[in-house]
């Protein structure tokens, strides 16, 4: 049996090289998934990890690389300051589902508008949408003490049912011959989310991750309210001793990653998916909690998180396509890579002692 | 030596960093009270949690009635015949008493006979209890008195009691000794456990002395003087803290008529509390623990909101106020708990600098902190109350429980309070570090501050304040001056005996 | 809009087998809780056992053995979490959304090949005599095993907590990890065991959903059932009987909405979906403003990570 004994102060280099860690046990164990379901492991791995960055046909894949990671780091980094100060948002989805349903809605009601005015509107209302999703598990915990986690979660499967209610009804497209969806905003270029540059995958949701990313770097670490986000999570008592207001801070923290998930959903249901439809969500919202895990819930940390996460996609379309490896799979190694990290994550604060063991 | 119950023999633990035991040796005869003295971080608790089973030894052996003893648990430990009460109540707050009493023993009578038993023992030795009671509700006193039952019911021959009084009035401790003597006139040892010398001195009949975890003499308590057994203890000769006699000046703070629910739901609710504070003095304010001191200096930091009106500093109202308004109008605390409350365990020095520092230090500007400025705080901190660590960006965890304490008293000090209201501040820590801190608060007070020390050392409490009172159950007596107390008053201030009563066994 | 079309008795029947689920997770959760641990995974067991369930039962065609391996299959995930928060140390409600993730992920691969396959047919029992009274009979003494084994397990933990020691040890170490610690009890041990048993419950519900309740599999089929399932931990305050309550009240709902949309009621579809979730929400609510005897059912150390210092 092993033994944990507390250091002193947290490791830093632990602390660095626990997620590179868990990243390399994730692709031994999936390597071994991926024998198991009689892939060849070390080609799966290759396509998933590589080929999308290096490979022949990586200039059609960097470009889904940053369209797949900007709504996962826009989610993760609003998630992240929550999670810093124990806020559990993990409702995010359903923040990025009202998000997007809110964004196009605004856009749709002015078809066919060609105002340029029309696109920042439709981007506020799109961050409106989702913050104001949040804002019910925040004003309920902060007024009656319910559980943040279930409400939000509750909320998805309620966002949910309103996307699978206005894709086919409300929101459906006049012209689409009755079949669910609304009208594609490719067709709509005053409300289309269309790529700044293409080659890149860039659109205005990947400027927005990149402001959010440098927008949370500030806050947590030159700002007094990010001081008060990491002291409440690291010492709640003591966070109330330095006066800082723990309804305030869960109103806040809702607010932002709300917003942001909101933001999120805007952008791809403007962009990438092209249409309200009944599965635009590609799950993301539930995805970038283990990109914010992922990250360390540091802002740079979950940039890279956020990158890695993608190519798992976009290496696991290109691995769906090329050796017929199912679309599950890569989910598990979603989940395999986050439970990896929990487990390693135990070296950045105790030493790991093997022999004797307590007695008791 | 054959008569001897229990025999410690080279015992040795070490701990990373510490060696906890080194080599311990020392016997304990049947009925006889013996005492273990030594400092906070002496060793004593390690050494009494081998013997209960708790921690295993490095090396060393135990022998039990002259034969080997290795208790591989407490349950081992109990079986053989030792029972122990533990410092931090080893009890449940959301059970009643019978079910705790059951949870520490080996083979529990059903639940009907055993609340039998425990009304007919408690009775017996002067301690009554209700076992249906939940023991949330219980004082700190009534506590302790579930931990003893417990092992009284099971016939122990050896009895460890870790800092047994810190939780009693001095009439209590009296009532106390009574049991143990009479306990230990029927046959039960008694390993006691305190750095109190006074108490041992009337106690005990043996004493072993630790420091640094070695043995460094071991003598008959009652041939000795408190002053001698305290060099032992410490190894050095301490001064006592000394202050320049101040004028005492206008009324400071003004708590009027102060009454707060508690946030904890088997919290101490506040009831009318009136005290008036005048600048220059130090109002020691006593009191069994758990009888609303943190309620207290959570309502004049300001982590618990009263009316408006309730506190008054310098005829401003403050009672609504949080903890960083009051630190602007210069109304600075420190809680008892070092980390997680007064600290952040995981944070750096600088940080926890800021964590109070921010507006009187003005530590931020547009809301943007000049972490510059707070290194140098911190900076200030570790210098000018000696604390020793390699630099302001270690982390609050890793300083020994005196050098975090000094930080946190210092860190408000340094702030130039005009009233600071401190929660046990030299709770837990070491002789050298405790008598630096008495000293700052005397200077503080000596420089025209008004102190509240909020403490259960009544030696502290006598040694520092000028005026004295005591809470119990949430409410505050009359001030009283120190000097003219007697331990006897003290006691009575603070509630004393509390329905305990003198053990009815023929001895 | 045809409210005649609902048959009171059929409605009443049908409660009891659409809160089966939710009621066998939700008192797996409670004990799971009762010794200081919150598993927010119970989604992610609950989908496991469902596949688990349903792939045995349809390899082996036992529904029991499917039931069996569901059991094994929520238990075995859930000591992937007791592994990281117990002996790792790891947060709790971080390794509880993990543990969720990795069981859609992880069910969803394992059934690729199961979708749209029917699952072997379980049988009803018939309580003798009982199930013969008119009307009260059929409803309430004609269900499979699994309902009347959820309703005996009630009892049965209600029991086991309040007259036993290992009871009593349970709700000690869910109170003060260090005090148990202190008289010498496996503080991780008994966690491991509490865990386990909520894993396996969790799993038990999930296939009488893929076994019982649709009876098919498809991605997802949980549907949130795990979430409620917690939030009726909360809601009964941790009190083994009124998790009972919770959850025939929230299958009530869900069976309800149902019969309202099956009936053509004037009111949209969606809202409709949305009631049990709103609901839940609401009595969150409910529960959680009434602060003082909500938190005195709540486990003290519910939550805390217990890390032994020697």
């Amino acid at each position: 049996m092993f033994r944990l004994e507390k250091r002193p102060a947290p490791s830093r280099f632990w602390t660095a090289s626990t997620p590179v860690l868990a990243v390399v046990l994730t692709m031994l164990a999936g390597g071994a998934m991926f024998a198991f379901l009689g892939t060849d492991p070390l080609a799966a791995i290759r396509t998933i990890f590589w080929d999308p960055i290096f490979g022949e046909f990586a200039f059609y894949y960097r470009g889904q690389l940053l369209v797949k990671a900007a709504p996962l780091i826009l989610i993760a980094i609003g998630l992240s300051l929550g999670f810093r100060a124990g806020i559990w948002n993990i409702g995010a989805e359903g923040q990025y589902i009202i998000g997007a349903i809110s964004g196009a809605a605004f856009g749709l009601a002015f078809y066919p508008s060609e105002s340029i005015l029309l696109f920042p509107a439709m981007i506020v209302a799109g961050a409106l949408g989702g913050w104001l999703w949040a804002m019910i598990p925040a004003i309920l915990k902060t007024r009656f003490n319910t559980n943040e986690i279930l409400v939000s979660l509750m909320l998805v499967y309620v966002a949910e049912a309103m996307l699978a209610s206005v894709s086919s009804g409300l929101l459906r497209n006049p012209d689409g011959l009755g079949f669910p969806g609304s009208r594609n905003f490719k067709d709509y270029p005053a409300a289309h989310n269309n790529f700044l540059i293409e080659s890149a995958g860039v659109h205005w949701g990947v400027v927005t991750a990149i402001l959010a990313v440098i927008f949370a770097y500030a806050l947590l670490n030159r700002h007094l309210l990010g001081f008060q986000i990491r002291l409440t999570g690291a010492a709640p008592k003591a966070a109330r001793f330095a006066g800082v207001n723990p309804s305030m801070l869960v109103v806040i923290c809702m607010g932002i990653s709300g917003a942001l998930a909101g933001l999120a959903g805007m952008f791809e249901v403007t962009g990438p998916a092209g249409q309200i439809s009944i599965d635009f969500n590609s799950n993301y919202g539930f995805t970038a909690i283990i990109v914010a895990f992922l990250g360390r819930l540091n802002p740079i940390g979950v940039m890279l998180a956020g990158l890695l996460m993608a190519l798992t996609y976009v290496g696991g379309d290109a691995a769906a396509s090329t050796l017929g490896l199912p679309g599950a799979a890569i989910q598990l190694l979603q989940g395999m890579l986050l439970f990896f990290l929990l487990a390693v994550d135990v070296l950045a604060n105790f030493k790991i002692r093997f022999g004797k063991t307590e007695a008791a | 030596m054959n008569e001897q119950l229990l025999i410690v023999d080279r015992l040795t633990k070490a701990y990373p960093g510490v060696v906890a035991n080194d080599a311990v040796s020392f016997g304990v005869a049947p009925g006889e009270v013996h005492a273990l003295l030594g400092e906070n971080g002496a060793g004593k608790s390690t050494l009494v949690k081998m013997i209960y089973g708790l921690v295993r030894p490095d090396s060393g052996t135990m022998t039990w009635k002259g034969a080997p003893y290795e208790p591989g648990s407490p349950h081992d430990a109990r079986k053989t015949g030792i029972a122990m009460v533990f410092q931090h109540f080893s009890l449940f707050e959301a059970l009643n008493v019978a079910e705790n009493v059951a949870l520490g023993m080996e083979d529990p009578p059903p639940m009907g006979q055993l609340a039998a038993r425990i009304r007919e023992v408690s009775t017996r030795y002067g301690l009554p209890l209700d076992p249906v009671r939940l023991v949330g509700e219980l004082s700190a006193g009534e506590r302790q008195r579930v931990e003893i039952i417990r092992c009284l019911l099971q016939d122990p021959k050896l009895l460890i009691m870790d800092e047994p009084t810190s939780v009693l009035t001095p009439q209590e401790v009296e009532i106390l000794f009574e049991t143990l003597r009479k306990l230990s006139a029927e046959g039960t040892a008694i390993l006691y456990i305190s750095h109190k010398l006074e108490e041992i001195r009337s106690l005990c009949d043996a004493a072993t002395i630790l420091r640094l975890g070695k043995v460094v003499g071991t003598c008959d308590p009652r041939e000795k003087s408190a002053r001698e057994l305290a060099e032992l203890m410490v190894g050095q000769t301490l001064h006592t803290p000394t202050r320049e006699s101040a004028d005492v000046g206008d009324v400071v703070l003004d708590i009027d008529g102060l009454s707060l629910e508690s946030a904890n739901p088997f919290g101490t609710p506040l009831k009318n509390i009136n005290l008036k504070v005048r600048a220059g003095e130090v109002v020691g304010i006593g009191g069994v623990a758990g009888n609303g001191q943190d309620e207290l200096l959570a309502a004049l930091s300001g982590e618990l909101p009263s009316h408006p009106t309730a506190i008054r500093l310098r005829g401003q109202d403050v009672g609504d106020l949080g903890p960083n308004p009051r630190r602007a109008l210069g109304l600075l605390a420190a809680p008892e708990e070092r980390l997680g409350h007064a600290a952040a365990p995981d944070m750096s020095l600088t940080e926890n600098a800021a964590l109070t520092g921010t507006i009187r230090e003005h530590l931020a500007d547009n809301g943007f902190i000049k972490w510059g400025k707070a290194r140098t705080f911190a900076q200030a901190i570790i210098r000018d109350f000696d604390v020793r660590t390699p630099g302001p960006e270690n982390v609050a965890r890793s300083l020994s429980g005196g050098n975090l304490q000094k930080f946190v008293i210092g860190r408000e000090v340094l702030q130039r309070p005009d009233v600071l209201v401190v929660n046990q501040p030299t709770w837990g820590v070491d002789a050298s570090a405790a008598a630096d801190i008495r000293q700052a608060l005397l200077d503080l007070a000596a420089k025209g501050a008004a102190v509240i020390c909020i403490s259960q050392d009544l030696d502290e409490l006598m040694e520092i304040s000028d005026r004295f009172a005591a809470l119990n159950e949430g409410r505050l007596s009359e001030t009283r001056p120190a000097r003219e107390l007697s331990i006897e008053e003290i006691g009575l201030m603070m509630g004393g005996a509390h329905g305990m009563e003198v053990a009815h066994v023929q001895a | 809009m045809d409210l005649s079309s609902i048959n009171p008795l059929v409605l009443l029947a049908s409660i009891m087998v659409a809160s089966t689920p939710i009621l066998l997770a939700a008192l797996g959760e409670m004990v799971t809780e009762k010794s200081g641990v919150l598993n927010l995974g119970v989604e992610g067991m609950m989908i496991t056992g469902a596949v688990c369930g349903f792939v045995i039962a349809v390899e082996t065609g036992s529904p029991l053995l499917g039931f069996v391996g569901a059991a094994l299959g929520g238990a075995v995930l859930s000591l992937l979490f007791g592994l990281l928060t117990q002996y790792l140390l790891s947060n709790q409600v971080a390794s509880g959304l993990a543990l969720t993730l990795f069981g859609l992920g992880l069910s969803a691969l394992l059934g690729q090949k199961y979708i749209g396959i029917k699952a072997p047919p379980t049988t009803d029992f018939d309580v003798p005599l009982l199930a013969d009274i008119p009307v009260l009979g059929p409803i309430l003494f004609r269900h499979d095993m699994m309902v009347y084994f959820s309703i005996a397990l009630v009892a049965l933990v209600w029991a086991v907590l309040k007259f036993t020691r290992a009871g009593l040890i349970l709700r000690a170490v869910g109170e003060n990890h260090d005090a148990a610690h202190a008289l010498g009890y496996k503080v991780v041990r008994i966690r491991m065991a509490a865990i386990a048993f909520g894993g396996a419950l969790a799993g038990l519900g999930g296939a009488y959903i893929s076994l019982i309740r649709v009876p098919q599999w498809t991605e997802g089929m949980t549907a949130g059932a795990g979430w409620i399932a917690l939030a009726i931990v909360v809601f009964a305050s941790w009190r083994p009987w009124r998790v009972l309550l919770g959850a025939y009240l929230f299958g009530g709902v869900t069976v309800l909405q149902l019969n309202l949309q099956a009936a053509g009621v004037n009111i949209p579809v969606v809202y409709l979906s949305m009631l049990p979730y709103l609901v839940t929400i609401l009595v969150l609510v409910i529960m959680s403003a009434k602060r003082g005897r909500a938190a005195l059912g709540a486990p003290a150390a519910l939550g805390r990570i217990f890390h032994a210092s020697g």
